[in-house]
């Protein structure tokens, strides 16, 4: 485990009992490296969000401790939290004030920052969200994809260590989809640690680096997203107008799981070359019309470690 | 400590400000309330006053100063506990209710520090809504019977500035009681996400306060409820004045503040926010 110092989140047995007797999050030990994007990943209802809330404080935990960039919380909130922009299920505002006036009553209960420069700043993360034309329009006139671009704007108010966002996407359109993704890849640019709570396995396929997936309250894997990825032996898959022959050549160089269909052949890569399998394939006179390198999806893996579907309430 | 770390976070009490005499549902109420003046002196203008008549009543005609007084005696039992129910009962179940409390709390404010905020912001909405009824009721009876020596209770008269001194002490004495009022509506605050509820709640607890209040053979309990000594205020129309007669009030409603906001506080910093 690395020490805490180069961790922007870590914690040990985080644990979550409801009052109801439920155990939400059961005993996680969270890593999340400085400078990553932490996909954290599961079906609704395995205790992402929950676990969100612990992290920042807004609820107690059962047993477990946890830090946010190196400092111990609950204790150093109000010396940590100003350094961490949050976006938590979804986003909440007045809805008769504009969305300027929302962001001005957020920075106003800042105490750590200037009240002079509040203006400036708005207008900045307003633009940077898109929403530079309808910042004095009345939240509850905001459409979905905006209420979630005015949330966004309000945890990049000011420069931040850490941004934690759940599901930052929801909502958007897929214009906005994109423009949301390449903010998030922006600010990791620029060295913040950003952790992603989604249960879509694209956007973490898309900007994560590191990878947390979270089943049933647990834990379940972590570590970076190659990693993850290899997990699940990738398969080599040739195109051909000749599978029979191709499956031949592959079972002859050693492959296990050999494979035919109607117009390829694909086996488990193991430690095989495949360039070398290539030049054999050639060799033994097989059209050859495409070769594939198959990396498990990272849904199959997904699958693999929760045991069941995507979308599935725990 | 520097600056930045007094008690009172002075920012997001401006903020909070902003958000309460901001919106129009509270606009409405301060319609309400100021129409009960004017609906008093219009009446008084139309009938005269009649023999049955309380004191204050009775004055009317004579001082339009006693509008003001006419109107706070009128409003006390409802309509301002209403007003200090919907704001107080709203400052945290709002928030917790349409989710921008737990953004808040991440911000971070420190919640102990927010309910002094809150609280701080409830006083000033019970001072506003007072000197509101005050003021629209004075304004509209010198504009309607005119002004002059104020008669008191025990019969001497008193010139029209210590007349209208005499209101303002009437007016801070009010709102002291809707303080109190409003520390019970911050706390009932911390216990749910619906306003609405926390509002009603409220308001049940001054009704039925009152309604105990008229039991007589509950007369043993009369001096803890809340309302007991709300009408004290004709205290303040004596002459000499004395401020003895108060005390109880006073201390009744600084208990309340006292015992209903620590309440408060040992509910709400300790309490999942999962709004």
């Amino acid at each position: 485990m690395e020490s805490s110092s180069t961790l922007a989140i870590s914690s040990s047995g985080l644990t979550k009992r409801f009052a109801s007797g439920q155990v939400a999050v059961n005993g996680i030990d969270l890593a999340v490296p400085t400078g990553s994007v932490y996909g954290f990943l599961g079906p609704n209802g395995s205790g992402k969000t929950t676990t969100i809330r612990m992290l920042l404080g807004l609820l107690h935990p059962t047993s477990g401790e946890h830090t946010l960039l190196g400092q111990p919380m609950p204790s150093s909130s109000a010396v940590v939290l100003p350094r961490v922009g949050a976006l938590v299920e979804g986003p909440a505002f007045h809805p008769y004030l504009s969305g300027r006036d929302n962001l001005l009553r957020l920075d106003a209960a800042d105490r750590s920052v200037n009240g002079r420069t509040a203006s400036t700043r708005i207008t900045a993360a307003l633009d940077r969200v898109g929403l530079g034309h309808a910042g004095s329009k009345r939240y509850r006139h905001y459409s979905l994809g905006m209420r979630q671009r005015l949330g966004i704007a309000a945890a990049l108010l000011r420069p931040r260590e850490l941004l934690v966002l759940d599901e930052p996407t929801n909502g958007l359109d897929p214009q906005g989809t994109r423009e949301v993704r390449a903010l998030l890849v922006e600010v990791a640019a620029s060295g913040s640690t950003v952790v992603l709570s989604t249960h879509l396995l694209s956007e973490v396929e898309q900007v994560c680096t590191h990878v947390g997936v979270m089943h049933r309250g647990s834990l379940v894997a972590q570590e970076p997203l190659a990693a993850l990825r290899n997990r699940r032996a990738p398969r080599f898959v040739v195109t051909t107008s000749d599978p029979a022959a191709a499956s031949a050549v592959l079972t002859t160089a050693g492959l296990a799981d050999v494979t035919t269909g109607p117009d390829s052949a694909s086996a488990l890569l193991g430690a095989a070359q495949p360039e070398a399998l290539v030049v054999s394939l050639v060799e033994a006179a097989v059209p050859v019309r495409g070769v594939t390198v198959a990396a498990a999806t990272l849904e199959e893996t997904f699958v693999e470690l929760t045991g069941e579907g995507f979308d599935v309430a725990g | 400590m520097s600056r930045a770390e007094s008690a009172v976070h002075a920012r997001l009490l401006r903020s909070e400000l902003r958000l309460i005499f901001g919106r129009r549902r509270n606009w409405v109420g301060a319609l309400v309330l100021s129409s009960v003046p004017i609906l008093i002196a219009i009446a008084v203008r139309a009938a005269g006053s009649s023999s049955g008549d309380s004191f204050v009543f009775g004055q009317i005609t004579d001082n339009g100063l006693f509008v003001a007084l006419a109107a706070l005696t009128v409003e006390l039992p409802f309509f301002l506990p209403i007003a200090v129910s919907a704001i107080s009962a709203d400052a945290v179940a709002g928030e917790a209710n349409i989710g921008t409390l737990r953004y808040l709390l991440v911000t971070p404010v420190d919640r102990a520090r927010l309910l002094v905020v809150k609280m701080t912001a409830i006083a000033i909405f019970a001072a506003v809504a007072v000197l509101l009824v005050a003021t629209v009721g004075a304004g509209t009876g010198l504009a309607i019977f005119g002004g002059g020596d104020v008669l008191t209770v025990s019969g001497t008269t008193l010139g029209f500035g210590e007349g209208l001194l005499r209101l303002l002490l009437v007016c801070a004495y009010v709102t002291l009681c809707l303080v109190a009022l409003g520390a019970v509506g911050l706390f009932v605050s911390t216990l749910t996400e619906q306003p609405i509820a926390a509002t009603i709640a409220t308001l049940v607890v001054t009704l039925a306060s009152q309604i105990l209040d008229a039991l007589s053979q509950l007369s043993a309990i009369h001096p803890y409820l809340l309302t007991h000594y709300w009408t004290d205020f004709g205290e303040l129309l004596r002459d000499p004045l004395s401020l003895a007669p108060l005390g109880p009030g006073v201390l009744c409603a600084v208990a309340y503040i006292a015992v209903f906001g620590t309440a408060a506080w040992a509910r709400f910093t300790t309490a999942d926010v999962s709004a």
